[in-house]
């Protein structure tokens, strides 16, 4: 058998089909409290991938026989919108949403103190408006956000990358088409204040070594998107506080001129 | 859950934690060892192939089918696939008739990717006419009784089930596409051998094969997918809870190691027979 001819997704200078090194993540942009009637919301944009988080509760769990008396009822919904994908996809879930919403149900629980809210729910949903690559990460670093933006208690924000190997090498945050013609795919989720990891899935083939390469590279770029997380969360009452100011100023400014 | 009022899990909590300081666990086992595996073959003479694997008290059925029908648009000259799991209602008092939960279809998906990413079943051989027909290969798993572990069990079933699996030889008539069925049986190309390894985090110690004791109380869960080659192939974190970068580590180690000892105990090593 001839060897298979390989998609080239990296060129000779080592650059990528998006012109990004090994290491470097797409461009990432995030709003907090995006929405006017969820509890907590936020909007990323990772690459081309644009997605909506929005969070309802602790309010009364519904339907009421699944509260639990010791904790609130956590729950995730990812769902992907019909016009997100490149062919349309149904509404309906497919088996690929039911297992993402319960992976990424997991990995956010660990740090919500749902013990503080017996026999309530708390809903997260998520909304796939575009995707690219990675949409199970960046849902779960835009609903840490969403959580936090509704008051939530959490222990940390949850961050998100993937890792994986393509050509033959080993790259952070992997694009739809280095997903798709790569060699394996890494996501993970990490509790940056713990180095603690709450989503891990792969799939592909890795050795042992590059797995342990794949596994770091990931972590390194979960510790950069923490700090955009963090810095999207002050914006959002930076930008508050500054239109109060400038409202107070006005206000001063009116009375001045009386 | 087996015990809906939680208080025996509770119990059963302690006794577990107390037990996990010596390193010694409810059913006697030590840490990294499995429950008693039985594995028979062959038993549904109307399936393509079929197993049976009994884990301790977890006792899983595989049969796979094989039929033609169209390939998927983005691979036109590869064979399919297709993992699906009935957690039927009489192997446990949770299950419950109906469309697939969450669960089902995790594992359902978590099999699938073990088989597919290990390149286990060389599908382009099992294309008949480019973009047109290929077979399509079912792995139907059917959970008969759940008693914990139904990643590595399912797993090792369906493996196994797929490297019997026998179909009638064929050629294709070049005028209508049509099969023409011959009298012997060929093997279904089978290249490589995955073994599911999945581990229970309880107070900080990794446990292999948890029983539904263990799953009871469990606080995360791992399961990694292993080539022949010692490659991984696949990895699922389950149920909610974490992981240091360290015990996953200990994990991966701990994974190759165990799914090399069932290999060689029950698919020859993953040499091709």
């Amino acid at each position: 058998m001839e060897p298979e001819k390989k998609y080239e997704l990296i060129n000779e200078q080592g650059l990528r089909l998006d012109n990004r090194k090994f290491d470097d993540l797409r461009p990432i942009k995030i709003d907090v409290g995006v929405l006017e009637r969820a509890n907590g919301s936020a909007y990323i944009e990772w690459g081309k991938n644009k997605i909506l988080v929005a969070v309802y509760g602790p309010r009364d769990a519904h339907p009421r026989h699944l509260a639990l008396e010791d904790r609130t009822l956590f729950r995730c919904r990812y769902h992907m919108a019909p016009f997100s994908t490149e062919e349309r996809k149904n509404p309906a879930p497919s088996r690929r949403e039911v297992e993402l919403s319960k992976v990424i149900r997991e990995s956010l629980e660990p740090v919500v103190f749902t013990e503080l809210y017996p026999r309530t729910g708390i809903d997260v949903f998520i909304e796939v408006l575009e995707s690219e690559g990675g949409t199970r990460c960046a849902s779960i670093t835009a609903a840490s956000l969403a959580l936090a933006d509704a008051g939530i208690p959490i222990r940390d924000m949850v961050v998100a990358c993937a890792a994986g190997k393509v050509n033959g090498q080993v790259v952070l945050d992997l694009s739809d088409i280095e997903d798709q013609k790569g060699d394996a795919d890494l996501p993970v989720a990490i509790i940056p204040r713990t180095g603690e990891v709450t989503l891990l899935q792969m799939d592909g083939n890795l050795t042992r070594e590059e797995f342990d390469k794949a596994l770091n590279l990931a972590i390194e770029g979960c510790k950069k998107i923490y700090a955009m997380q963090k810095e999207a969360l002050k914006k959002k009452y930076v930008e508050a506080k500054e239109d109060v100011e400038a409202e107070a100023e006005e206000a001063a400014g009116e009375a001045d001129k009386e | 859950m087996s015990d809906s009022y939680g208080v025996i899990t509770k119990v059963k909590q302690k006794k577990i934690s107390e037990l996990l300081i010596q390193d010694k666990r409810l059913d006697g086992r030590g840490l990294e060892d499995y429950r008693d595996i039985k594995v028979e073959t062959g038993l549904i003479e109307r399936a393509a192939g079929s197993a049976r694997v009994s884990l301790g008290k977890t006792k899983v059925m595989v049969g796979v089918k094989v039929e033609t029908g169209a390939p998927f648009p983005d691979t036109p000259e590869e064979g399919v696939l297709t993992v699906n799991v009935e957690l039927v209602p009489l192997a446990s008092p949770t299950f419950e008739p109906g469309a697939p939960n969450e669960d089902s279809i995790e594992l359902a998906r978590v099999v699938d990717r073990g088989i597919r990413e290990s390149k286990a079943i060389d599908t382009k051989n099992l294309c008949i006419i480019p973009k047109k027909k290929v077979f399509v290969v079912f792995v139907d798993i059917y959970v008969l009784d759940h008693d914990g572990n139904l990643f590595d069990s399912s797993a090792l079933a369906s493996i196994l089930a797929l490297a019997t699996s026998k179909m009638k030889d064929y050629t294709v008539d070049e005028e209508t596409g049509e099969l023409e069925y011959k009298s012997n049986e060929i093997s279904l190309p089978i290249q490589n051998y995955p073994i599911e390894v999945t581990m229970a985090k309880i107070d900080d110690k990794l446990l292999v094969d948890p029983s539904l004791d263990e799953e009871d109380v469990i606080d995360a869960q791992i399961t990694i997918a292993i080539g022949k080659n010692d490659e991984i192939c696949a990895i699922q974190k389950s149920r909610p809870g974490a992981f240091t970068v360290d015990e996953i580590s200990q994990a991966v180690t701990l994974a190759t190691k165990k799914a090399k000892e069932l290999r060689e105990r029950f698919l020859n090593g993953g040499k091709d027979e």
